[in-house]
């Protein structure tokens, strides 16, 4: 005992004394990026890992609030043209200064990327890019659009210079991965190592770390020893089943924060003979109950919320009413998380017609979310107690996502009540009621992520309207109130909670839990 | 003899080419990775986009036709999710696979033919029936749960060795190894021992069980007769005697070493080809999971056929023959 005693206080000294010389931060990462490129992967980890190397011209805070960025303010001239002014005195890393020249040339290239698995084209099609002068740039659209600055802090802005005709490879291996950002990209080891150094010459003041080295560790075990080891100084995705142990070890910090994320459970309601609604005993129905509201309304009341954060999630969630939580733009006061009420569901079912209850299959995955399939199973035992008798599937998300959303004939959602979540990436209500609860059209770009197929033409007249609503308050209010429609009325989703996300790290640290899941070194405060 | 090897290479084109046709068939059957890959906010126009960028629109015979001409070019096909030659990938990644199995199987074979000898030779000491009990151990221990407490152990209790990752590496004709360094060797040392664990029991229960069958043997009790050292009997004729089956063993394990280094790359954080495939897996990178299957089958034909070589070298009553089913 004593030796191994005698060895942590050696390794904390050597660890301080190399932390104090080299000001290095070193980080143990959950998911890799798979590129350097800013424009080739639209989704998670790229656009939050090279945050560090490049900006945008809007940027969001940790709470996803927007602040200026590369540019320095922004208004509507008209209609449909929006006026961005850049930020001046702005250096590349090669030196080369930043003009309107590289947001135009950025916003031609981030829609052409070859092979992209998901493309920017997703919030600049329809966009004209018009440089006025080498500090102003216009933006226009065919419609009044509201979205446009948030849609901004989407896009990296990159080097006209160094990247024009740049290849995905020409990034990754380093040449064209030249940004405006705190750090210098260094190198990229595919599954070993990243590495970014301090920008000296950074606009907003020299950056705190002269090194920063990103592990990409994607076992959430050995994430946590190379924290409690020493070797990273820091971990991001801390396994909820950890944290009342490393509550109680010294040589740990934990930093917590609500996410972005809803997690929810999405009901067919457009099949009549839905395939995995059936009676009490299996058989299938000509009818299916999850059409009426008032057998959705009943399914809320019978879930036990605080009880599902309680015990499944070891009190690391927040129970959820609605698509976002309180700090964004869209929430309404007044919805809150359904209450358990199982005599009101048991009145709701009978007036219904389903008092004998029906059976029913809750689909999910079982490696996507914190404790998915856990969630469901406690679901169906809750709805199973309550007369709806709930089998579970769960499956890998490689299996699950394909299915869930085109599995069945003519490329239909295959399931029929599924658990989900939602990452509201723009920080705002719109994206989400747009997504996931207005009427599926293809042509229209609605409902994309409608696996429910809920519908209702009051509320898809009012996000429409929303969309089209460049007046902040007036906008905020339209999307309160298609939310209140299609959650509070028609019980189209039902939300369960809110995701919280977990940070570790050595003593001395704190880390500025952002709400859109980003690890960043930008946000690592050193505290006494 | 060159004939038993360019019939043995012609079926191994047929075994590759039947593999990819069932990976192929096999991961179409699961999906695609679209619905993972695409960032939710996309509507259904991007989301047709991004299916066409991958070519996945297109039916599932003209995408692995697609896939056979470019492959007979030489070309495996670009990754879904790196956008990168699927086979380039690969290859980046082989270098720390191998330089940790042959680390593995270097201490399994250093390690176990002594202990197994010991063993042999002693079966009723308290030292054989420790190895033997130990090598008991070496085998039924899940080799993710070993590993696991090894982290803990040496990296969190005692702070002695890193808990992961592949640490410096050095230039060594032309490719990048840990080994020359001794930051790097404390970065391989847990990982080879965890890979080694169960080839190691391997060893020792083959070289024991060799060593107590040849023992008994005339030759041995000639040489005894003879009056040889004890040392010469044992290092001489006892050695070369069980090293047929062991070098057996050894090839062909040092095929699945490298294929099944995945639990061990993954709890370590080993930047291998086994962690790339895990990730390509998760996240249906077909072109990654095809190529990285056909390299491995192939490995596995190559060192088949330089073990029966070998064998035949070693043992000159066998002679390379066809087997024909």
């Amino acid at each position: 005992m004593k030796n191994i005693f005698t060895a942590l206080v050696a390794g904390a000294a050597l660890m301080a004394a190399s932390g104090a010389v080299a000001q290095e931060i070193r980080i143990g990462i959950a998911q890799e990026p798979s590129s350097i490129d800013p424009h080739f992967h639209n989704l998670g980890p790229n656009n939050g890992f090279l945050s560090h190397i490049y900006e945008r011209m809007v940027e969001q805070d940790s709470k996803q609030r927007l602040r200026p960025g590369l540019a320095v303010s922004w208004k509507p001239i008209s209609e449909t043209v929006w006026e961005f002014k850049l930020r001046k005195g702005v250096k590349w890393h090669d030196g080369s200064p930043f003009t309107a020249d590289d947001v135009v040339f950025t916003a031609e290239r981030a829609v052409n990327v070859p092979n992209s698995p998901s493309s920017f084209g997703t919030y600049l099609k329809g966009k004209t890019f018009t440089k006025i002068d080498d500090y102003t740039v216009h933006v226009s659209t065919p419609k009044p659009y509201p979205l446009m600055v948030t849609e901004m802090s989407t896009i990296m802005i990159i080097s006209k210079k160094n990247a024009q005709g740049a290849q995905t490879k020409d990034f990754n291996l380093g040449p064209a991965a030249i940004g405006t950002g705190p750090y210098k990209f260094v190198k990229w080891q595919k599954g070993d190592v990243i590495e970014f150094a301090r920008n000296d010459d950074y606009w907003g003041g020299r950056p705190k770390w002269s090194k920063v080295i990103l592990k990409p560790i994607s076992s959430a075990p050995t994430r946590v020893a190379a924290l409690l080891a020493g070797d990273v100084d820091m971990i991001d995705g801390v396994p909820t089943a950890d944290i009342e142990t490393l509550k109680g070890n010294p040589k740990v910090k934990l930093s917590q924060g609500i996410s972005n994320r809803v997690i929810y459970l999405h009901l067919d309601q457009k099949r009549d003979n839905s395939p995995f609604v059936t009676d009490k005993n299996g058989n299938p129905m000509d009818k299916n109950p999850l059409k009426d509201v008032r057998v959705r309304k009943a399914i809320s009341k019978l879930i036990n919320r605080p009880a599902i954060v309680e015990k499944v999630m070891e009190g690391i969630a927040i129970p959820a009413g609605q698509l976002v939580s309180e700090t964004f733009f869209g929430n309404t006061p007044n919805l809150k998380p359904e209450a358990f009420d199982p005599a009101a569901a048991k009145k709701l079912l009978g007036e219904a017609g389903w008092g004998d209850g029906f059976g029913l299959t809750i689909h999910g995955p079982n490696n996507r979310y914190i404790n998915d399939a856990k969630i469901a199973e406690a679901i169906a035992q809750m709805l199973t107690r309550g007369g709806i008798v709930t089998k579970v599937v769960t499956m890998p998300k490689n299996v699950y996502f394909k299915r869930a959303s085109r599995g069945g004939p003519e490329n239909s959602p295959e399931f029929s009540f599924i658990l989900v979540g939602w990452g509201s990436g723009t920080g705002e209500a719109s994206s989400p009621l747009k997504s996931l609860l207005t009427t599926y059209d293809k042509s229209k770009g609605h409902g994309a992520s409608n696996r429910g197929r809920h519908s209702n033409p009051k509320m898809d007249a009012l996000v429409v309207q929303a969309l089209a609503t460049v007046d902040d308050a007036k906008r905020k209010t339209l999307l309160q109130k298609a939310t209140e429609v299609g959650i509070g009325e028609d019980q189209g989703i039902i939300p369960l909670h809110y995701q919280v996300n977990t940070w570790a790290t050595r003593p001395g640290l704190r880390y500025d839990a952002r709400t859109d899941e980003r690890t960043l070194a930008m946000d690592i405060k050193v505290v006494k | 003899m060159s004939v038993f090897i360019i019939r043995r290479l012609l079926q191994s084109i047929v075994v590759i080419w039947v593999m990819s046709l069932l990976v192929f068939g096999g991961v179409y059957l699961i999906g695609d990775p679209i619905d993972m890959l695409i960032n939710p906010e996309a509507d259904q126009e991007d989301i047709e986009a991004a299916i066409r960028a991958l070519g996945l629109d297109k039916p599932i015979h003209e995408q692995y036709w697609y896939f056979l001409a470019n492959a007979l070019k030489g070309d495996l096909g670009k990754s879904f999710i790196f956008s990168e030659p699927a086979l380039q990938l690969i290859l980046a990644r082989a270098p720390a696979t191998m330089e940790l199995a042959i680390v593995a199987s270097l201490m399994s074979i250093m390690l176990g033919i002594p202990l197994g000898m010991w063993a042999g030779l002693k079966p009723d000491s308290i030292a054989g029936k420790s190895i033997m009990t130990g090598s008991i151990l070496g085998f039924s221990l899940p080799s993710f749960w070993v590993g696991i407490l090894f982290i803990m152990l040496f990296a969190v209790m005692l702070g002695v060795l890193p808990a992961g990752g592949r640490g410096p590496t050095t230039e060594f004709l032309g490719l990048q190894v840990s080994f020359l360094s001794a930051k790097g060797l404390s970065h391989i040392l847990l990982p080879a021992v965890n890979l080694a664990l169960f080839k190691l029991s391997l060893v020792i229960r083959l070289s024991r069980a060799g060593t107590q069958e040849v023992i008994h043997q005339d030759y041995i009790k000639f040489a005894r007769a003879k009056g040889l050292s004890e040392r010469r009997i044992i290092l001489v004729h006892v050695l070369k005697n069980i090293l047929i089956p062991v070098v057996t063993v050894i090839g062909l394990e040092f095929g699945s070493v490298i294929a099944f280094a995945v639990v061990t790359e993954t709890v370590f954080a080993w930047p291998g080809m086994g962690k790339l495939i895990i990730e390509s897996i998760d996240q249906l990178d077909r072109p990654v999971i095809v190529a990285y299957l056909m390299i491995i089958v192939f490995m596995f034909i190559v060192i088949n056929l330089l073990v029966d070589i070998l064998y035949s070298i070693l043992d000159p009553r066998v002679r390379l023959q066809d087997i024909r089913a």
